[in-house]
């Protein structure tokens, strides 16, 4: 019997991580951005049925960049872990902060443990009420988790994204116009095209709403906001 | 199809029927079981619940859902201000009566049901597939029913689609029957029906339909020992809730106070 081939922890992991890095740029990217009233998510996303960024909780929005699939494994199933805990305790008990651990464990333990590692990266954003500070988590293919202040970007060209967004941003108090456009921009720059209100995703936590305080803004909002 | 694969799909209620902490609806072992001769056990099992009215009407426009706020154990008042009408989400509404543990259970359960399912899906259910569920979630509960902790709500929601108000009453077993008037349940939902039965006609106002739900709810505490009436000492009246196409939204208890007060002063005049 022929013996496997010794392939090193190192290179395995190396290897790895090329294969869900290379799968991850390949997609389109979500930039997330703290303003006035809560967060702006925004993602370039064709389509309008299909969504990237999506409600998790009262104060929490979740959006995944990388294969469709497997975020949306991931996003069902954050959910479920947001209302279990939710149900069986209180609302307020359901963190962001929890939810990215979770995520965090259990991409890194499927990254170590199975031959394909998951090809995504997710965002967990959470909106800060009285006073609290807004909280934006991303989390990387190998379960890395990074805890975000005043923007983060995940999918695509985010480190140029990253780096366009770091040196325009300037405060959470730029207002939603302000934001949208900013992002629009950082999109439209990276990616060199012309993305309009139909090829956009937005959404926003806005926390001066009560209760759920997710809300996704339509195309005919997102162009009177840019005009 | 995903369903199969995915063995929760996108009931937060089968999740953890199957997952949470401890199952649903697990009927203590002790006391009498139902039997398998002569009627099928189901003599034993309370047809309608003790205490509570609650009651739904339909106007033009939407639905009106109400309940009244008293909470009896045995023959003593154990609460004045008990709400037994919920938001289930933004277009539906569930009132309940019978046992209060379970039967709050079965709220705060169903709202999570829905805004799950409307979480996981993108889209909010039908007003159908609300009632249908529901209807469901009332089955699950039929073992512990025969322990004598029955559960029956009362659905009224805004079904978008046909642009109508809609009401659903329930039975012990999961049952479910539509109304296209007025409903009203609980140990006073036969006087509270037989008063809407008198007063309704179609294409009601808003304002004449809490008008005919006050009359029934206080026809039912009136008749009914396990119905509370409006407290004028405490300035504690009736939950209402209207449901329109604009969403659901608590009747202001300014305004149903006046209505109240209208009410009592009329029949004043009559004695």
């Amino acid at each position: 019997m022929a013996l496997p081939y010794y392939v090193s922890p190192e290179q395995m992991m190396a290897d790895k991580a090329e294969y869900a890095k290379k799968g991850i740029a390949k997609g389109r990217s979500i930039v997330a951005m703290e303003y006035a009233d809560g967060v702006l998510l925004v993602a370039d996303n064709p389509s309008a049925s299909l969504h990237k960024i999506s409600e998790m909780y009262d104060r929490i929005a979740f959006s995944g960049a990388g294969k469709y699939n497997e975020f949306e494994m991931l996003r069902k199933a954050g959910i479920r872990h947001a209302d279990l805990k939710g149900y069986t305790y209180s609302r307020e008990d359901v963190t962001a902060k929890s939810l990215a651990n979770a995520y965090s464990q259990s991409i890194g333990s499927l990254f170590s443990a199975d031959p394909k590692p998951l090809e995504v990266e997710l965002l967990v954003v959470e909106v800060g009420q009285d006073g609290k500070p807004n909280e934006l988590y991303r989390i990387s293919f190998d379960g890395s988790i990074i805890d975000e202040r005043g923007v983060a970007v995940i999918g695509g060209k985010s480190e140029a994204l990253m780096t366009f967004l770091k040196s325009r941003w300037t405060s959470a108090s730029i207002s939603l116009r302000e934001a949208l456009r900013l992002s629009l921009e950082a999109l439209d720059t990276v990616t060199n095209q012309k993305l309009g209100a139909e090829g956009l995703e937005v959404a926003v936590l806005d926390r001066t709403r009560t209760g759920r305080t997710f809300r996704r803004i339509g195309s005919a909002e997102i162009k009177a906001l840019l005009a | 199809m995903s369903r199969f694969l995915d063995p929760y799909g996108s009931s937060f209620y089968d999740f953890l029927a199957s997952r949470g902490p401890e199952p649903l609806h697990q009927a203590p072992q002790s006391g009498s079981q139902p039997t398998a001769s002569g009627a099928p056990g189901l003599s034993g099992l309370p047809a309608v619940p003790h205490g509570t009215t609650v009651l739904a009407i339909r106007f033009q426009g939407g639905v009106l859902i109400a309940g009244d706020r008293q909470a009896t154990e045995g023959f003593q008042v154990s609460g004045r201000r008990i709400d037994k009408v919920f938001k289930a989400d933004e277009h539906s509404a569930i009132a309940i009566a019978g046992a209060a543990g379970p039967a709050l259970e079965l709220a705060r359960l169903f709202q999570v049901e829905l805004e799950h399912y409307e979480k996981l899906e993108g889209d909010m259910l039908s007003c159908e597939g609300k009632a249908n569920k529901l209807s469901q979630m009332v089955r699950g509960n039929l073992p512990m029913a025969f322990q004598g902790l029955v559960v029956i709500p009362l659905f009224a929601g805004y079904d978008l689609k046909r642009r109508e108000g809609r009401i659903f009453k329930y039975d012990v077993t999961g049952g479910r029957y539509e109304e296209t008037e007025y409903h009203a349940t609980g140990s006073g939902g036969k006087d509270a029906r037989d008063t809407m039965k008198q007063m309704y006609r179609r294409g009601l106002t808003e304002a004449q339909a809490l008008r005919i739900a006050l009359e029934a709810l206080y026809n039912a505490a009136e008749e009914d020992v396990g119905t509370g009436g409006p407290d004028l000492i405490r300035g504690i009246y009736p939950t209402m809730k209207v449901i329109t196409d604009a969403g659901i939204r608590d009747l202001e208890e300014s305004k149903v106070a006046e209505t109240c007060n209208a009410l009592i002063s009329e029949r004043r005049e009559k004695v």
